[in-house]
């Protein structure tokens, strides 16, 4: 477990300074099945192609990011349960850099902070409420991938039901009766 | 169709009215210039408690406190290894001389790289306090760099997202007297 997570801290560190938004290298040699996936790789061999070949194109500048990530960016909680919920919740909060993927899937350094945070306040023994709460403070609802259902965000949540049911008005209308 | 034409015959303009306005909506957004930044919710709030020792040798580290004694300051949040960065050294340069006091954290950096950095690009700094991304969700920050001005009492009052260009200097120098 230490060495996936250093494997992975060493990885991050070379991928961290794209200069562009979303990881698109990331995405494509599948990070998190090779380091994070217990469940052993079905072709490493492939993979490990494929990333070197990602790793020798991109443009990487060799003295990017100095230093490590915060502590526990990368590294497991020893309690299970907690682990657990950490992990629930980084998938649950955006990336504020790459804002299509997770912080859980994320490989930029603003991402590894905020893991850094999540773990260590589930330590301090914060609940998943509060936590959200901080970073919404900070960063606003945006940073929850389910916003609250409250004023304006109750639209996001009732568009496609209310789409659904004038496409099923639209329907009806069509199959009920067929003049001959 | 028989019986539709005559009953409602309305419904039939339904769909160009639908594309039409989906077709507004695409271009009013292509229009509308991109900006994907996550701004900071922590504007008016005060700054958070800290105390970083210094970057580098020769210049001292920064606290909170260092920014309560009435004068409004800007905070440059910055790292060696960041090339935007260096794009936005003239633009500090004219900050400082036009009289506004620079305080700076850099992030994630070493002592030696922040020193060549200084010795390149000049120093506008009064004070260079290392720190790593964690202060900067602290902060609602979403990565390097970013400035932000902040009152005489400590509060923040505007964040500037991404390297500060020639024409955000006049703007930023308004806000800084703006906050006297």
């Amino acid at each position: 477990m230490e060495g996936r997570a250093m494997m992975r801290g060493a990885l991050s560190a070379v991928l961290k300074p794209l200069p562009f938004r979303g990881g698109i290298g990331v995405g494509l040699v599948k990070r998190d099945a090779i380091l994070t996936d217990p469940t052993p790789n079905p072709s490493p061999k492939g993979e490990g192609l494929i990333l070197a070949l990602v790793l020798a194109v991109l443009p990487v500048p060799l003295a990017a990011q100095d230093g490590p990530p915060p502590p526990l960016a990368n590294v497991q909680l020893e309690n299970p349960a907690q682990e657990a919920r950490a992990l629930a919740l980084m998938e649950n909060l955006r990336c504020i850099q790459c804002q299509g993927q997770s912080i859980h899937d994320s490989d930029a350094p603003i991402a590894a902070a905020m893991r850094h945070e999540v773990r260590t306040r589930i330590i301090a023994g914060e609940s998943d409420e509060q936590i959200t709460g901080w970073l919404t403070q900070r960063y606003g609802d945006y940073v929850n991938f389910a916003p609250p259902s409250t004023g304006a965000n109750i639209l996001l949540w009732l568009a496609p039901l209310l789409l659904l049911g004038f496409a099923l008005l639209l329907a009806r209308g069509r199959f009920r009766k067929r003049p001959s | 169709m028989t019986g539709g034409s005559t009953r409602s015959g309305w419904l039939i303009w339904l769909p160009l009215a639908v594309f039409a306005f989906l077709g507004g909506m695409f271009l009013y957004g292509l229009t509308d210039p991109k900006d994907e930044y996550v701004r900071s919710r922590m504007i008016g709030q005060p700054l958070p408690a800290f105390s970083f020792p210094a970057a580098t040798d020769g210049i001292a580290g920064l606290s909170n406190k260092d920014f309560t004694d009435g004068k409004p300051r800007m905070l440059n949040i910055f790292g060696s290894w960041c090339v935007p960065c260096k794009a936005e050294a003239p633009m500090l340069e004219q900050l400082h001389e036009a009289g506004v006091e620079i305080h700076a954290i850099a992030v994630n950096d070493k002592p030696e790289n922040v020193a060549t950095f200084l010795a390149e690009h000049g120093n506008p700094f009064t004070r260079i306090g290392a720190a790593d991304m964690a202060f900067q969700v602290q902060l609602g920050s979403s990565g390097v760099p970013e400035t932000f001005i902040i009152d005489g009492k400590g509060r923040i009052v505007h964040q500037h997202i991404g390297d500060i260009r020639p024409e955000h200097v006049e703007g930023l120098l308004d806000r800084w007297k703006a906050a006297q």
